[in-house]
């Protein structure tokens, strides 16, 4: 834990409380948009339960992927990037820290406050522990899986919708899991095995990922 | 990876294939052969099954689309690892020349994946009495179009060829290790949400007289394949190289070789 974990970790949670307004944009979306549906679809409670475990997963994803984008960009600007890439550690474990950092400023919140958002789309009340489960891990797979996307594009100018067309199609499998665990357990079956599985996937993100998005960061942002 | 440069003439030959100028005076003499071998493989392919082979019991003449679908689909996914083999090659030994053949087997594959997906459409709409479903394999095969795309589009984003290069070799590596976790996942979704209507009705398994044709497809759609992958390679060393003297010798009218 002296390898820089720590002290990035620290760093960006102490960046990201000074700059609270942004830090806190990825949540206000999440809550916006989710109430476009009912708008959007209808306000019937009954239909509404139905897409209600699906449409919060969606919006999640999109939350997380919005704020992605910063994960990289502001070191890259300010020079520190630079600073830590020249550093003698190894650069997968700083590279963790700012994602764990980054996903306790967005996964984290956006997960606390997704009852709110069952109980305004009506999720029935199965949902509510499996929903809190899954999107606890799930978007801890997409802070990890969308830091690879951000290392590749930070030294662009505008990286962000790129960014997005690539990390979408590899954040497939954590939706198609995470709505089914909460789906599951709605309709009465176990949804521990969906849960497991976003786990696992958990556990691959966060051996794989920061090597990725470390050898990413060494080979696109130095030219 | 001095070690490795540095070793021993045995690796002469390894490092021969990394040779742009050699690229293209072998494939010079290639060239020729593959194409009259997918041409004829080809011809006799579509022929022999839109022609010849038995009618369907069940779909009638509606499933020789599959002389076309299924041999693009195959070559679909094939590009895929060969992109991404071509790019781990770049990165590790750091060979041009594997870079600009992975360069050029993304728009093929993004092609033959949008063919693969369009030849389903056309046979989805006898068959399943649509055009698109949320089938399985068809919903992951519009995820590797997404991933061609994301590469293509990471490869032209930037300024410096070196720097896009490297970028869309990880991106592809990264997208191969995925490709299982997508199928698999999307699999079980498709089990999970299994739409009530329709599915595949054709017998599972394919009479003799209806599958030779095919192997004759997927053969010629192989040779077919390399033919694109070379030249689409051959012109983008044309473009790299084009302040080396062998290249401008070539444009003034002498012969590669």
């Amino acid at each position: 834990m002296h390898s820089g974990f720590l002290a990035y970790l620290r760093r960006d949670l102490l960046l990201a409380y000074r700059r609270r307004g942004e830090a806190s944009s990825p949540l206000v979306f999440f809550i916006m948009v989710s109430t476009l549906i009912p708008l959007g679809i209808t306000p019937e409670s009954a239909r509404l339960a139905e897409i209600a475990p699906g449409i919060i997963w969606v919006m999640a994803l999109l939350a997380t992927l919005l704020s992605t984008d910063g994960l990289f960009a502001s070191d890259y600007q300010d020079g520190s990037l630079e600073q830590l890439l020249i550093s003698p550690q190894l650069l997968a474990m700083p590279v963790l820290g700012k994602i764990t950092a980054h996903w306790m400023v967005t996964g984290l919140p956006l997960t606390l406050a997704s009852p709110v958002l069952g109980i305004m789309l009506s999720l029935p009340s199965e949902g509510y522990v499996p929903m809190l489960a899954s999107l606890g891990l799930g978007t801890a797979c997409l802070s990890l899986i969308g830091a690879v996307g951000a290392a590749l594009t930070v030294s662009l100018r505008r990286g962000g919708l790129l960014l997005s067309l690539l990390v979408m199609p590899l954040y497939m499998p954590v939706i198609i899991f995470g709505s089914a665990t909460v789906q599951s357990a709605i309709d009465g079956f176990a949804w521990y095995g969906p849960l497991a599985i976003l786990g696992a996937m958990l556990a691959a993100a966060v051996a794989l990922c920061p090597l990725a998005s470390a050898g990413a960061l060494r080979l696109t942002s130095i030219n | 990876m001095n070690w490795l440069t540095n070793w021993s003439p045995s690796w002469q030959w390894f490092h021969r294939l990394g040779s742009p100028r050699w690229f293209y005076q072998t494939t010079d003499r290639w060239l020729p052969w593959l194409s009259l071998m997918s041409l004829a493989l080809l011809s006799t392919g579509l022929v022999w099954g839109l022609g010849f082979a038995p009618q369907d019991a069940k779909q009638g003449n509606s499933f020789r689309i599959i002389y076309l679908h299924v041999p693009v689909s195959f070559l679909a996914l094939a590009g895929y690892y060969i992109m991404a083999i071509a790019g781990a090659i770049g990165l590790i030994w750091k060979m041009k020349l594997s870079y600009m053949l992975m360069k050029s087997a993304a728009p093929v594959g993004a092609a033959l994946t949008f063919l693969a997906l369009f030849t389903g459409a056309i046979w989805g709409k006898p068959t399943w009495g649509t055009y698109w479903v949320w089938d399985a394999r068809v919903t992951s095969m519009l995820i590797l179009l997404f991933l061609y795309l994301g590469v293509l589009a990471l490869q032209y984003a930037f300024h410096s060829n070196e720097a896009g290069n490297k970028a869309s070799a990880i991106l592809a590596l990264v997208g191969t290790a995925n490709i299982p976790i997508i199928y698999k996942s999307v699999d079980w979704w498709y089990t999970l949400h299994q739409p009530a209507t329709i599915k595949l009705t054709s017998a599972p398994s394919m009479h003799p007289d209806m599958f030779a044709p095919l192997l004759v497809m997927i053969l010629g759609f192989y040779c077919f394949y390399t033919v694109t992958l070379f030249l689409f390679t051959r012109a983008e060393i044309l473009r790299r190289e084009r302040k080396s003297s062998w290249v401008k010798e070539l444009a003034l009218g002498g012969s590669a070789v």
